[in-house]
């Protein structure tokens, strides 16, 4: 007990895990500020197609992207049983729109594997690395690539 | 309530009525100096003086009095506020507010640029008082320490030790001596509310003779004593020269928590010529005998200050209505509300739902829950935005200072102080207005003497202006002064490298040089400007919040600098509009005319281009929803509703919606925290029903008839990755 303990001292993390097109996926827990039901949102102008629109939190204006439509697996058609996690990126906040939010886990850092070299497309520059948890397949979701805005500023 | 509350709501009040101050003398500055400007500007003066009196700040007391005392002198018209006389009051309008700045950080203040503005005030009441004005301070000084001496009473004072560091007393420059007796009994609430005595005693003893006793009469055995209670009764004599209404106003604070007599005896009889001040007529106070002779027996003419009737008290500060509000908690209201407001119109939806019968009370309940939240949402979300006139009142200090020390004339109008920005943004545009404002009158203005050379007023005009203009804050800084010269700016951009000497630039490009980091053109570097910083950081500090500074100039004309801030959070009136199933909101800054198109007056040029023919000219047709991307190109216009815009260049546009639905104020939310700049939108704002509707940049939508007008307009931030 000890030993194992100490052999892995910080690598344990929080995770909240969700479904998105069928497939799991999670986020650090540390991101997520909220989880709320759907609601509809006002279409932009000139936004890319997985975004798919700003809500209205508390008086502050937030883009919700579809997640699906950002991994490339096809566009939601939402409904109220839809939820919306609302995620902090750096100074952003925006809401990431999943099918529904599974779980919430304590995963060790060892155990998120690399990305299997065989995804390519959206997927696969999203997607950080993979975990198994009770034979399920879940996706560790890098959040700074879902919102490219905050890579293009750093050139 | 700690004493430092105390203080803070102090300084607090201090601000208001350094706004009044200030206020009143634009007033006076604009040749309207009425009585009741003058006693406005003398009673914020006197308020100030009073508090600072309670808080122990002497070198505040010290020049808010002799400012107070010019100010008595010009209300009771013995003196006119005019040029000489009205600049010194600026300058020492300017200088009470740095004074009470200092009290507030407890720092040291200039007491050179107090004193030198003092014995300049003390000069403006006349020659007479100019020689004694301060002899009668140290005597009273004095004089304290041993009226306590043969108290018995086992307190003590430091008042000696506190006078006499600063020669604080102030004297009235003018005035006959006159007696008072005060008798002042401290009850349990003038201790509660954190008042001292012995800082009231202070401030009396900083008017002149003053000798206190106390009446132990009234203390109780210690065993029957309550601790918080205010047994003794102070006895004062004071011999002075001030009005009783400056006694009165020491007592401001204590007012109605204590029991206070102030009487007067015969004043002209104390500071008569003939010996033996104690024989007071009537010997209304034996107290009398015991204040010592007045050091320097006051010369005859001296009747300036006292003859004024003792001012009403409890008339000392005009009732405001304004309470003062931490900003995060108005956020947090706002919030909260929003939420209320969602929350309602999921309510009355569900209720919609439910299908209940019809007359069951709930229908009119639900109206008048919907109208009171949003009425709420409305009036709560107003309170974040604030006028501009105080920072525009801050920017006048900064012209006279600047003027002053660059030895030229200059003179600020303002207009459109009325106009709501965000109140953060306020708070943020005071450095870089400052710095501008300096650039105007050091580079931009000339010299009186070159002015006059090329056929202008001596004096150069600063102007200043703001308002709501194409869906944005628009503030104007104009000077008429020289206007840049170009040939020198070019020069000196050569000369530092910043660009190629070969290069042809235009009159524009030239301009926007003074916005390149490391630019200043002065050839040396005055105290004011050029020092170091320049346009570059006034258009980095803009651009953080969000806004665009543009500079336009005139040779011999002039120069303008816009600064064009983007609504976040400022309040905008907005016509509420229907497109394609969307709700949007167009400025009415923008809006000229809403028109229904007939047919004869809609053309057609090559696949895209419409116009419509508007009382002889042509004005493109710009249909909104296809604009935006949310339906195909229409087929025609006929029949659809147009709103006529025109945006802050004077661009024209006709806007094609399906449908108006409302006119009314809306709050504007930035979209470039959490997403990115929107081609042809300005802002977001929410709805009644918590929905968000967008709000149109008319000088955008204008500038783009065509859709995809390619590299002008920045991409939105998301956009790139779609390409990618």
């Amino acid at each position: 007990m000890t030993d194992a303990a100490e052999q892995h001292p910080v690598s344990r993390r929080e995770i909240v895990s969700f479904r998105v097109a069928n497939q799991d996926f999670c986020i650090d827990i540390g991101s997520v500020r909220e989880i709320r039901g759907w609601t509809p949102t006002t279409v932009l102008p000139h936004a890319p197609p997985y975004v798919t629109g700003v809500m209205n939190l508390r008086g502050a204006v937030l883009p919700v992207v579809d997640l699906s439509a950002r991994l490339g697996l096809g566009p939601t058609e939402p409904s109220p049983r839809h939820v919306i996690i609302i995620v902090m990126i750096e100074e952003m906040t925006a809401g990431l729109l999943v099918d529904a939010v599974s779980d919430i886990l304590t995963v060790n850092g060892e155990e998120i594997k690399p990305t299997p070299d065989v995804a390519a497309g959206p997927a696969k520059t999203l997607v950080e690395g993979v975990l198994a948890i009770d034979e399920r397949l879940i996706r560790l979701i890098d959040l700074g690539r879902v919102f490219p805005d905050h890579e293009r500023g750093e050139p | 309530m700690s004493m430092n509350e105390l203080r803070e709501g102090f300084f607090q009040e201090c601000e208001d009525l350094l706004e009044a101050l200030s206020d009143g003398m634009a007033v006076i500055d604009a040749g309207n100096a009425d009585s009741d400007t003058l006693n406005a500007i003398f009673r914020a003066v006197h308020s100030i003086k009073g508090g600072a009196a309670a808080f122990g700040l002497e070198a505040l007391v010290e020049f808010s009095h002799a400012f107070e005392n010019v100010l008595d002198a010009a209300r009771a018209d013995r003196l006119t506020l005019q040029g000489e006389a009205l600049a010194l009051c600026f300058r020492a309008a300017d200088r009470l507010a740095d004074l009470v700045a200092d009290a507030r950080a407890d720092q040291p203040s200039d007491s050179a640029a107090s004193a030198t503005l003092i014995a300049g005030l003390d000069r403006l009441l006349g020659a007479p008082s100019d020689a004694p004005p301060a002899a009668p301070a140290p005597p009273a000084d004095e004089a304290v320490a041993p009226a306590f001496t043969p108290l018995s009473a086992p307190v003590s004072f430091d008042l000696p030790a506190k006078k006499g560091g600063a020669p604080a007393a102030a004297p009235d420059a003018a005035g006959g001596m006159s007696h008072y007796c005060i008798r002042f009994a401290p009850s349990r609430e003038t201790y509660a509310t954190g008042n001292e005595p012995a800082l009231l005693f202070r401030a009396l003893a900083a008017m002149g003779d003053l000798s206190v006793k106390a009446d132990l009469s009234r203390v109780p055995p210690l065993l029957e004593m309550a601790w918080d209670e205010g047994y003794i009764i102070w006895n004062l004599t004071l011999h002075t020269r001030a009005g009783e209404d400056r006694l009165r106003e020491v007592f401001d604070f204590v007012e109605g928590a204590c029991n206070l007599d102030i009487r007067r005896l015969d004043a002209a009889t104390l500071a008569g010529p003939q010996p033996g001040p104690a024989g007071a007529p009537g010997g209304t106070a034996a107290d009398a005998a015991a204040a010592p002779a007045p050091a320097t027996p006051s010369p005859a003419p001296d009747t300036v200050a006292t003859d004024e009737p003792a001012a009403r008290p409890g008339q000392g500060a005009p009732a405001r209505a304004t309470i003062r509000v931490d900003l995060e908690r108005v956020d947090r209201l706002i919030n909260l509300v929003g939420e209320l407001v969602i929350n309602q119109a999921m309510l009355s939806q569900s209720i919609d739902e439910a299908n209940l019968p019809s007359g069951n009370g709930v229908d009119s309940a639900m109206g008048q829950l919907r109208q009171l939240s949003s009425e709420l949402q409305e009036r709560v979300m107003a309170i974040r935005a604030q006028p501009v006139k105080p920072l525009f009142q801050r920017m006048s200090r900064i012209v006279r200072e600047a003027g002053h020390a660059s030895a030229k004339l200059a003179r600020l109008v303002t207009s459109g102080e009325a106009t709501e920005v965000d109140k953060t943004v306020i708070e943020r545009l005071a450095d870089p207005l400052t710095h501008m404002i300096r650039n105007a009158i050091d580079h931009g203005l000339e010299s009186p003497e070159a002015r006059k050379q090329a056929g202008k007023p001596p004096e150069g005009i600063i102007r200043l202006s703001a308002g709501h203009r194409s869906g944005r804050v628009v503030i104007e800084l104009s000077d008429d002064g020289a206007g840049i010269n170009r040939a020198r700016v070019h020069e000196t951009a050569v000369a530092r490298g910043l660009i190629a000497p070969e290069k042809d630039l235009s009159d524009e490009e030239i301009d926007n040089l003074l916005f390149m980091p490391g630019f200043s053109t002065s050839p040396e570097v005055s105290a004011l400007s050029g020092r170091g910083v320049g346009m570059d950081v006034v258009k980095s500090e803009i651009q953080r919040l969000g806004g665009r500074v543009t500079l336009a100039s005139m040779p011999g004309r002039g120069t303008t600098v816009t600064i064009s801030l983007p609504l976040t959070l400022a309040v905008l009136e907005g016509m509420v509009v229907e497109v394609a199933g969307e709700t949007l909101v167009v400025p009415t800054t923008a809006l000229r005319e809403t028109l229904k198109a007939a047919a004869a007056d809609v053309q057609r040029i090559g696949a895209h281009g419409w116009f419509i023919a508007i009382r002889g000219g042509f004005v493109p047709i710009v249909d909104l929803g296809a604009e935006l991307g949310f339906q195909p190109g229409p087929e025609g216009f006929v029949g659809r509703v147009l709103l006529l815009i025109e945006s802050g260049s004077g661009r024209r546009a006709a806007l094609a919606v399906d449908r108006v639905l409302d006119q009314r104020e809306v709050v504007i939310k930035g979209l470039e925290n959490n997403y990115g700049h929107v081609p042809g939108i300005a802002a977001a704002t929410i709805l009644g029903n918590g929905r968000i509707a967008l709000i149109i940049d008319p000088d955008e939508i204008s500038a783009a008839p065509a859709p995809g007008p390619g590299a002008a307009a920045p991409r939105p931030a998301l956009a790139t990755a779609a390409g990618a």
